[in-house]
């Protein structure tokens, strides 16, 4: 009874701890991305809180920004000299005038001679900047208002301690501990409370069950052994239960579901596929025609990477994924492929990255991405799962036959609009009897089809 | 009741006093056991680091570590490229077309690569000339993965750098320039116009070189014969199918005769087609051969005669005789005479339509088959075309020899031949060689020659060099390189360049060429594309006169004494360049099935009187004793084959045997005929005795012949074909059901219920046995494809070879095969049968021949599946019998089961394995495997899968581009039908009913092997028609 009521409780009480846990991450993590918002990724919301309250001739800097983005972000950077000079503080340097016709059109400011024109042109490898002359002045000063905004300095917490410890101390978090210590106090009364009566009833049972029992009553342990069958039974039981559990523990052999090694280059499929929404055979183009996937050679990643050299996303202060680390990880696809940023060309001096291979089939399974992506035009997510959510990468399913096949039996044929499908399609379904087939009746459970 | 009974051993124990007995009944071992000196002394056990405990501890822990290791999965790597090439798609192959040519071998062949690595050699349709591979070219893939190619370029054996090489070979050509001291530029035959340019640029800088080109198999009298003729120096370019009747005297057309490469032309007149419409007679040509030794061309004759050499010259002399009616003396054998008459009245009523070929190793007999050849107007030599990929010298070359010796040529410069290994005169040219102030040796290996020559320049592969060719008269290739140089070379013609001066490289050179010469206008990129251009230039040839009727006596003056050697080159080895692949070593010749060997062959009446002997041990194995071969003072020791349909009087020895330097142990095998190749005349007088020593073969076919069983080899004559019905002669097998005599093929007699098959692809693979020559290019290409394993020289003698597709090859006991069905209906009664049956094992002295591929037939009713405990054999609907490595156990049920033993076992594991060190177990020589086939390991059972992946490959293509597969698309899938270059393998879907395949299916010459089995096979066989027609 006592352990019975114990059991509960403990339960009850493992419930609750692992409740609160929860909020309290949901807590935490709805306060982190408050923190983030007012705390570093500001700009945005507070200058369009600056427009809505400034008068219409005022610079718009949430539009500049955009027109940033637009027009000039592909050659220049805020802070950094990219194809075309840093522009953070243009407007102090050349008057506006003069900026207004450079941006308009360059070229013709070149041929006629401007001297600082002319010093810019020599200074950049003699690459003229494009003409912008879609780009009204009013638009013009909106890009310059954004180049020269500088974000108000966030308020230092007090007593100077590191933005990654407000998280925990802050109030509504107090509350919930505060909370959550109650209830264990209450909890640890309760059980008290329990205990002692269940205490205060023990010698009346011990003393009615002392004079029930008979002296010469032969230990249980000997009564078992003597018992025969009951041995036969338990040992029966035992083996089986054994090869059960050895059944069970060998058929996990070789199955790396989970996988997730820790790769040469810390490279998120959550910042690039999540958050950036960057198609999954952008990267990985031989999916679509090829058995293998394909790792994406490092002259793709430089396709962006070129231009993105700092990392300006979240950060999880928690697993210490802070912009510095992420920017430290770009500088080393950088030294991979042999990019020089400061003259912002290739050194010829690559060193390929030796990534962790997580997906591995034995060699005796032929698997095709081709047949899966292209021809049955199934999703990445349903074999890799949510990529894009993964911080780090991991192998989602079993990748056993089991699974495969499991799925050719669930799935069916795509035949819309391939001619290929059209006629044995519609042979077989009639043999089968069914309207549409699945990969199974088409063969795909055919040993020949995935070994040789 | 006890039982007192006393048992004794011997009588011995008889006397009680007997010291033996008494001393065993106290000791059960009469000697003393060491056990004393072992363990009894106790300082050495004692000074001993490691004791009992120590010991049961390491034992523990090395237990404990390797099976914890064992729980945890290698990390696997994955590397990809910096900056990804455009073309090239991990998983997807890339093709470029190139061609070959290595002095031996002229080709124009495509290249599979997979992620940047040749995997494979494909046969080049596009190109009009010379566009099938060989077994030798299929084969050159892994030549380039050898681990014993030269890794970079050597002065006096030490390593040195190319620069420094280039500096100093220029130097020294520039002294013996200013002393005017004479150089030879020895090399191979480039057939290459942009190469001959360049030699003659080199040659007009450097007066004091001169140029001679060596051929290691010369064809010198046969090329000297047509420039007396036409005033040419090349060979003829033949068409076969356009004659009706060809006779070859001694010449292997099918085989290496003048480079090779006649067998499709051949074949399109060898298969009798009915037309059905207008009921036309089928027909085909009528092909005499002539000849010593058994070759493959003798092999699909319609009537061979064997003849010695000295015969044969006879005969063509008397042939001519007929012909041109002048009476030409000699002496035959009067059923040869007869015969050689109606050879000659067949030519003349042929007419134009009437060929003749020789391959005597004499000038004579070549005049006079082109003077046959004129006066029969015969269509099938063109006119308008020659070929150039022979251009050997002999006298050039021996003069060389003797200039070396005497100090007049004091340089010798070599690209593409290995003189050292190949010259009958070797030690004098070695002499030579070290007499001379230079001598530098291109080559791919440290061979016989680079080794003894003081510079050994390494020379890429084809692979991965630039150059062109011109094989044909007006037809050009391009040879272009399909991957990065593995080692450190350069081509010959580069290092020429920079002798020069020149700053540019052989590929501005070769496109330049082009560009102005040869491509008319036309793209470059196209003709690189292509790999070939056919010019619209034609030559036209002019006869010259001569007195024939000289060279016809002189050819029926010839006269043997004793025993006539005729040397030859073998299928698999050609002139031995590619000795060091074990993929050639391990192929069995057509005609012996003999592997990893050369051997004298000799007829059984010689043997016999020579006292030669074959035999078979206990576990099957062939065996023989030794023949001591004296050619000219040349004493050779050979072991023997006793070769069916070997004249009498001839014996034959193949070249490119015997290598030693740059070559793995296990590929020094047999021995080096070149020794006995005096004057370069592959006919040479020889004695032979027997020598007393026992040689173990490598033999895959231990049975030679049918013993009546028409039921594997269905063969009828042309005129049965044209006038019987086929009931007659491919009548559907009857099988005894309730004891009623009931078609096979009647669902009655099947135990399993039909499955519909008629929905998706089915695939079959036709075969005709009148289209297959036995050349073996399919036997290489399949284990290109299928990355089977090679397993050595021993392994094969125990009957455990790997191959997936073989070539039975079966000799007729009688005359012919319908002699011996006749013989085998006539036994009557047991002792009858025990007799008769025992002479049929043994072939006729000049038997019929035949070729069987046999690959797994992929029986729609396959004995191995029901058989299979573990179901690792299963059928799919598409007809292929498939077949789970990972899923088989081993037990060999399958194999036992198998009726036509196609099934192989891996009995040991063939990769990264010290004992089986051939390709396999290197790290270059496992970049040739094909990445979409699996290596099986040790314990299961492989065989041919109908090439699935290739199969699943076309229709995944067709599958994304959302499209039917395109006719006839599945015949390339499977690497031998890809590989045949005469039609005879053709795969295909046969529910596609436009399909080839679906159409040869259809024919009235189809039947399965042992169709009596019932076991539907999926591979059909099309019965052998031989042409024993009058003309």
């Amino acid at each position: 009874m006592l352990y019975f009521c114990a059991l509960k409780l403990m339960y009850f009480f493992k419930y609750l701890v692992k409740r609160n846990f929860y909020f309290l991450n949901v807590f935490s993590s709805l306060f982190t991305k408050r923190c983030f918002v007012s705390l570093f990724a500001s700009n945005f919301l507070l200058s369009l809180c600056f427009t809505l309250n400034l008068t219409a001739q005022e610079p718009d800097i949430a539009k500049g920004k955009s027109l940033f983005n637009a027009n000039c972000a592909s050659c220049h950077k805020l802070n950094k000299k990219l194809i075309g000079p840093a522009l953070k503080g243009v407007s102090a340097k050349y008057e506006k005038e003069w900026l207004y016709s450079w941006i308009k059109n360059s070229a013709a400011m070149i041929k006629s001679g401007d001297e600082r024109a002319v010093a810019i042109y020599e200074e950049y490898n003699k690459v003229a900047m494009n003409s912008f002359t879609q780009l009204s002045n009013e638009d013009i000063d909106n890009i310059l208002a954004y180049t020269d905004y500088v974000p108000p300095k966030p308020e230092l917490p007090v007593s100077g301690a590191p933005v990654g410890e407000n998280v925990g101390s802050s109030p509504v978090n107090d509350i919930v501990l505060v909370l959550l210590s109650f209830i264990l106090i209450v909890l640890i009364v309760l059980l008290l409370l329990i205990n002692k009566t269940l205490k205060n009833l023990i010698p009346e049972n011990d003393n009615l069950d002392k004079n029930k029992i008979d002296p010469k009553r032969i230990p249980i342990w000997k009564a078992f052994v003597q018992n025969q069958f009951l041995v036969l039974v338990s040992v029966v039981v035992l083996l089986l239960s054994s090869a059960y559990f050895a059944y069970g523990y060998m058929l996990q052999i070789g199955v790396d579901q989970g996988y997730m090694p820790i790769q040469p280059i810390h490279y998120s499929h959550k910042i690039h596929s999540g958050d950036n929404q960057i198609e999954c055979q952008y990267c990985h183009s031989s999916a679509k025609k090829s058995k293998h996937s394909g790792i994406p050679s490092l002259n793709v990643c430089m396709n962006c990477h070129e231009n993105i050299a700092d990392y300006n996303g979240e950060e999880d202060l928690e697993k210490g994924y802070t912009k510095d680390f992420y920017t430290n990880e770009i500088k080393k696809l950088y030294k991979a492929v042999g990019w020089d940023e400061n003259s912002q060309s290739y050194t010829g001096d690559v060193e390929p990255v030796k990534w962790v291979r997580i997906h591995n089939l034995p060699d005796f399974v032929y698997f095709n991405h081709a047949q899966h992506v292209t021809v049955a035009g199934i999703d990445c997510q349903k074999c890799h799962g949510p990529v894009e959510e993964m911080e780090i990468l991991y192998q989602h399913s079993p990748l056993t036959m089991g699974w495969c096949i499991n799925c050719h039996r669930e799935t069916n044929i795509k035949v819309k609009d391939n001619e290929y499908y059209t006629k044995i399609h519609e042979e077989l379904s009639k043999k089968y009897g069914v309207k549409e087939l699945t990969a199974a009746q088409m063969g795909g459970l055919e040993c020949g089809k995935c070994h040789y | 009741m006890g039982n007192h009974k006393k048992y004794w051993k011997s009588e011995v124990e008889l006397s009680s006093d007997n010291k033996m007995i008494s001393d065993l009944k106290n000791n059960e071992f009469i000697d003393e056991l060491p056990v004393n000196t072992l363990l009894g002394d106790k300082n050495n056990l004692e000074n001993s680091s490691t004791n009992r405990r120590d010991f049961l501890k390491y034992l523990g822990f090395s237990t404990a570590a390797a099976t914890l290791a064992s729980c945890e999965g290698p990390v696997n790597r994955s590397i990809p490229y910096v900056v990804q090439p455009e073309r090239i798609i991990p998983g997807i192959s890339n093709y470029y077309a190139t061609s070959i040519a290595d002095g031996y071998d002229f080709a124009n062949i495509l290249i599979k690569t997979r992620e940047g690595r040749p995997i494979k050699i494909l046969n080049n349709s596009k190109a009009e000339v010379k566009s099938s591979a060989n077994a030798r070219v299929q084969a050159s893939v892994l030549s380039m993965y050898d681990s014993m190619r030269l890794k970079g370029p050597t002065a006096n054996g030490e390593v040195t750098s190319w620069d420094k090489l280039n500096n100093d070979v220029k130097s020294e050509l520039n002294l013996m320039l200013a002393a005017n001291s004479e150089v030879v530029l020895l090399t191979q035959t480039f057939a290459s116009p942009t190469t001959s340019k360049l030699i003659k640029d080199f040659l007009n800088k450097y007066p004091n070189i001169r140029h001679v080109v060596y051929d290691a198999i010369s064809d010198s009298k046969a090329l000297d014969a047509f420039e007396i003729t036409y005033g040419k120096r090349a060979l003829p370019i033949y068409d076969f199918s356009k004659a009706d009747v060809i006779v070859s005297i001694g010449a292997d057309f099918l085989g290496d005769w003048q480079g090779g490469g006649h067998d499709t032309s051949y074949v399109k007149g060898r298969v009798p087609l009915k037309n059905k419409i207008t009921k036309e007679k089928a027909k085909m040509s009528k092909h005499f051969q002539l000849e010593s030794n058994m070759t493959i061309s003798g092999a699909n004759a319609d009537n061979r005669i064997s003849l010695s050499p000295t015969q044969q010259k006879i005969a063509l002399a008397k042939i001519y005789g007929h012909i041109s009616g002048n009476v030409v003396s000699g002496k035959l054998p009067e059923n040869i005479e007869i015969q050689i008459k109606n050879i000659s009245n067949s030519l003349i009523k042929s007419g134009n339509k009437g060929l003749i070929i020789t391959g005597l190793d004499d000038v004579n007999a070549h005049l006079l088959t082109h003077k046959i050849n004129d006066l029969l107007k015969s269509i099938s030599i063109k006119k308008d075309e020659v070929s150039l990929i022979k251009e050997g010298n002999d006298s050039e070359v021996l003069e060389l020899v003797s200039d070396l010796n005497s100090g007049k040529v004091k340089g010798i410069i070599m690209c593409g031949v290995n003189p050292v290994y190949t010259m009958p005169n070797s030690d004098e040219f070695v002499s030579g060689i070290n007499k001379a102030q230079l001598s530098i040796c291109f080559s791919m290996k440290n061979d016989e020659t680079a080794s003894i020559s003081k510079w050994a320049a390494a020379c890429p592969h084809y692979f991965e060099s630039w150059g062109d060719n011109e094989m044909v008269s007006g037809n050009f290739s391009l040879t272009q390189p399909t991957i990065r140089p593995l080692f450190d070379t350069m081509q010959f013609q580069d290092c020429l360049l920079k002798w020069m001066g020149s700053e540019n490289s052989f590929y501005d050179l070769i496109k330049e060429n082009w560009n102005e010469n040869i491509l008319e206008k036309k793209s470059w990129n196209e003709a690189l594309h292509d790999g070939f251009y056919k010019s619209n230039s034609k030559l036209s040839l002019k006869k010259i006169n001569y007195d024939f009727l000289n060279a016809a006596k002189n050819l029926s003056n010839a006269k043997s004494n004793g025993l006539e050697l005729v040397l030859y080159s073998k299928t698999g080895m050609g002139d031995g360049q590619q000795a060091n692949n074990p993929w050639l070593q391990e192929f069995p010749d057509p005609i012996t099935r003999v592997s990893w060997d050369n051997y004298l062959t000799v007829s059984k009446f010689d043997a016999k009187k020579i006292g030669l002997k074959n035999q078979n041990v206990a576990n099957g194995a062939l065996d023989s004793n030794y023949a001591n071969i004296n050619a000219s003072g040349v004493n050779m020791k050979v072991p023997v084959i006793i070769q069916p349909g070997q004249a009498r009087g001839s014996v034959g020895l193949a070249f490119g045997y015997g290598k030693i330097n740059g070559i793995k142990k296990e590929m020094q095998v047999g021995v080096n005929a070149y020794r006995a190749y005096h004057n370069f005349n592959s006919l040479q007088n020889v004695e032979i005795s027997p020598i007393d020593e026992n040689h173990e073969f490598a033999c895959v076919q231990l049975h030679n012949t049918l013993m009546g069983r028409g039921d594997i080899i269905r063969e009828t004559t042309l005129e049965v074909f044209n006038t019987k019905k086929v009931s007659e002669w491919n009548a559907i097998t009857k099988v005894s059901l309730n004891h009623i005599e009931t078609p096979v093929n009647s669902p009655e007699v099947d135990l399993w219920d039909e499955f519909d098959r008629s929905i998706g692809h089915h695939f079959n693979l036709s075969i005709d046995l009148n289209a297959c020559t036995g050349c073996g290019a399919c036997v290489i290409a399949c284990h290109a494809e299928n990355n089977v394993p090679v397993v050595g020289k021993s392994e094969v003698r125990r009957s455990r070879d790997m191959h997936w597709l073989r070539i039975d090859r079966y000799y007729s006991s009688d005359e012919s095969f319908d002699g011996d069905n006749k013989t085998k209906d006539e036994i009557n009664g047991l002792s009858d049968s025990l007799s008769v049956f025992g002479e049929m094992e043994n072939p006729s002295e000049n038997p019929q021949v035949v070729f069987q591929p046999v690959m797994c037939q992929h029986c729609n009713h396959a004995p191995c599946e029901t058989v299979c405990p573990v179901a690792a054999t299963s059928h799919g609907r598409q007809g292929q019998n498939h077949m789970a490595y990972n899923r088989c156990i081993g037990t060999r049920y399958c194999a036992n089961n198998c009726p036509y033993k196609v099934r192989r076992f891996n009995w040991f594991l063939y990769n990264n394995n010290d004992e089986f060190d051939f390709n396999m177990n290197d790290d270059l020589g496992k970049m040739v495997l094909n990445p979409d086939v699996v290596v099986r390991s040790r314990g299961v059972m492989e065989k041919c899968s109908f090439c699935i992946q290739s199969t699943q490959a076309i229709i995944l293509n067709a599958k994304k581009e959302r499209r039917l597969v395109e006719k006839d698309e599945f015949n390339d899938a499977c690497a031998c039908s890809a590989a045949c270059s005469t039609g005879a393998m053709r795969f295909g879907d046969i529910n596609e009913k436009e399909s080839k395949v679906a159409e040869l299916k259809e024919s009235e010459r189809v039947y399965h092997l042992l169709d009596t089995v019932g076991t539907k096979p999926n591979v059909f066989y099309h019965v052998k028609i031989r042409n024993t027609d009058e003309v």
